[in-house]
């Protein structure tokens, strides 16, 4: 990351824009100087802080292939002021862009092993950036679960994806909606509750793990319980984020500033704090 | 350190004109609006000669008394923190053209070099850890940074610590302890005796502004007076904190009824975050021109007290004051720790005085370690 990405932001265009549910949509950007578009490199997990002109920045992670260099995507949902604002943006479109920021996830540490990518709730960008990094690589890591579980079955996104992953080699792909209707054939009910039917064994495997907090302890808990080494547990965690630099102090953790510490944690760093209402 | 020598209290002005001969722009203690404050000094005679403060939980006033002494005093709401850290400043703007292009632009801060008089010991100490927190790391604060290189500090050990003041129990004062070379983070340090000071150099640039005035040899009486002084100030502190550090008593009482007791005087008004010297967080807010042609984007001061430090999408993860006074405590005092390899507090005691309620970490620490649960 060069100094000047990292505190002033560089315009980039919206070179397109996919609609991925009513509520959440995904940016192909481009950085406008093509130097520093082709300079620009980041590790799945980390996140850029996204300007919209004359509101504010967010931060975003990164959900495309580090290795691509057509675009950067960036996958949103509509939640408050800036992501309404990103919304209603068309392609041809300017905003900023600044980082990468923070520490992704362990890559180099979980190749060659076992691996259970669990997720829940809308969209979770920050696990499919590594689902589609270890499925673009698939012979470089073992067996391969890919576990999402939802609210509400429309609320799946994704679904021809879930299918392409499904048909890879030693790839698993199971879905779970707290609530559907009688065209959903997955579970109905928890996505911990699916962890039983991983086809690996889970002592030695990698767990990474993103999603509300409540789903995220659910799931330690289930993985520690099956046999999981803590120590191989990975979480993606979210909280208030201005500078991203680890300087305006909102999104600490206890001793942890999440944006540059994290947003990833190997799940023994965090324990202490972790589902301590207020931390 | 070393020591110089002594200058009568009526050639104080020569060091002002000495550092503003060297460039620098000299702002010290003055009363202002009731209160010492750092303000652009005129000459030495606007120091707050014969000032005295009274502070007590929620309680600053200020007396006058018939010493001639112009640093009697403890300290006012202000550390050096706003003169480096700013309460409000532009981190970088942003024009769009008619083509709604966007071209960025950093904006540099202002540097004319800042020389500080009557800084405190605990204000130094809060000093290195602004500089560990803004300075140190991959992300070094370029604001902060341009402001720090320049400043001059000139100390002066604290001879009448107020009733709030516990820098003994923090290790942080009340004179600037002894350091060798440059470690002592100022570059002059003065003793105030009644008809003048005794002067150490504590840096290659102080000795060389000190070497442009006439200082008279030290006597053994004043150093009598001297180590007389400084003892008198560590005996008169009565508060303290029960150790260097609380992490292992704070972590085991995050659910300890304290808090919620002291959540109901809190006022969750965040002026104990205001007049901390080490508390360090912003937020970034966005200016934009009415005319749309461009934005500005600045930082100013925030505080881990209001409803927005900890929103994210629709969720406050500190949604009452029980949390938000904790979180400010056991980052204060444990977290620090782990982040910055020390306690943040300095035992100054402003947030004790200038809380409007009174409320008393010394006292919120005490209660806490009394009981386990």
């Amino acid at each position: 990351m060069s100094a000047a990405l990292s505190r002033v932001p560089v315009a980039a265009e919206i070179i397109r824009r996919t609609q991925e549910s009513p509520s959440v949509f995904t940016l192909g950007l481009r950085l406008c100087d093509p130097a520093q578009h082709s300079a620009y490199r980041f590790m799945p997990g980390q996140f850029n802080m996204l300007y919209l002109y004359g509101v504010g920045e967010i931060p975003i992670s990164i959900v495309s292939d580090p290795d691509r260099d057509d675009e950067l995507e960036h996958t949103i949902r509509v939640v408050g002021r800036v992501t309404r604002g990103f919304d209603a943006l068309k392609v041809g479109d300017r905003i900023g862009i600044r980082g990468p920021f923070g520490r992704g996830w362990p890559l180099e540490q979980v190749r060659g092993k076992d691996l259970l990518l669990l997720t829940g709730g809308l969209g979770c960008a920050p696990l499919v950036s590594v689902i589609n990094y270890v499925t673009q690589r698939r012979a470089e890591f073992g067996r391969i679960a890919i576990l999402q579980g939802v609210k509400h079955m429309d609320d799946l996104i994704w679904r021809d994806r879930y299918d392409q992953w499904a048909a890879l080699p030693d790839t698993q792909v199971l879905l779970a909606a707290d609530v559907a209707g009688a065209s959903w054939s997955w579970h109905v009910g928890l996505v911990t509750e699916l962890i039983d039917q991983v086809a690996f064994d889970l002592n030695n495997a990698h767990v990474m793990v993103c999603g509300p907090e409540p789903m995220m302890l659910a799931s330690i808990r289930k993985l520690c319980d099956s046999g999981v080494d803590e120590k191989h547990i990975w979480l993606s965690m979210e909280r208030n984020m201005q500078c991203a630099l680890g300087q305006c102090g909102h999104c600490q953790i206890g001793p942890h500033f999440v944006c540059k510490d994290g947003p990833v944690f190997c799940y023994p760093e965090i324990r202490e704090r972790l589902g301590v209402k207020g931390f | 350190m070393t020591t110089l020598g002594f200058l009568a209290r009526e050639n104080l002005d020569r060091l002002l004109t000495a550092l503003r001969a060297s460039g620098y722009r000299c702002v010290g203690p003055m009363v202002l609006d009731g209160a010492i404050q750092y303000c652009d000094l005129p000459n030495a005679q606007s120091l707050p000669s014969g000032c005295r403060d009274s502070q007590a939980p929620g309680r600053y006033r200020l007396d006058h008394t018939d010493t001639s002494r112009q640093f009697a005093w403890a300290n006012g709401p202000q550390a050096i923190k706003p003169f480096l850290f700013a309460p409000r400043e532009t981190l970088w703007c942003v024009e769009r053209d008619a083509r709604e292009a966007l071209t960025f632009k950093t904006v540099s801060p202002e540097s004319q070099a800042l020389a500080v008089i009557g800084v405190r010991a605990c204000d130094l100490a809060a000093l290195r850890l602004q500089d560990a927190h803004f300075l140190q790391g991959l992300n070094r604060d370029v604001q902060y940074a341009a402001r720090r290189e320049g400043m001059f500090l000139v100390a002066v050990n604290c001879t009448h610590p107020a009733a709030t003041c516990f820098c003994v129990s923090t290790g942080d004062g009340p004179e600037v302890p002894e350091a060798t070379g440059t470690n002592a983070g100022c570059d002059l340090i003065l003793d105030e005796l009644d008809d003048g000071f005794i002067l150490h150099s504590a840096s290659e640039r102080g000795a060389s502004v000190a070497g442009q005035l006439e200082l008279a040899p030290v006597t053994p009486e004043q150093q009598t007076v001297v180590a007389q002084q400084r003892q008198q100030a560590r005996a008169v502190q009565k508060r303290s904190l029960p150790a260097r550090d609380l992490r292992p008593m704070l972590d085991k009482r995050l659910e300890h009824p304290r808090w919620v007791e002291v959540a109901g005087r809190c006022l969750s008004c965040g002026n104990c975050t205001s007049v901390c010297p080490t508390c360090f967080c912003y937020s970034e807010q966005e200016q934009p021109l009415l005319d749309g042609s461009g934005s500005t984007h600045a930082r100013v001061w925030d505080s881990c007290f209001t409803q927005g430090h900890s929103y994210i999408h629709g969720i406050t993860i500190r949604a009452d004051t029980r949390l938000r006074y904790r979180q400010w405590l056991t980052h204060k005092l444990a977290a620090w720790h782990d982040q910055y390899g020390r306690s943040g507090c300095v035992g100054c005691g402003r947030c004790i005085s200038w809380c409007p309620v009174g409320i008393d970490i010394t006292e919120e620490v005490a209660a806490l370690a009394a009981s386990p649960t």
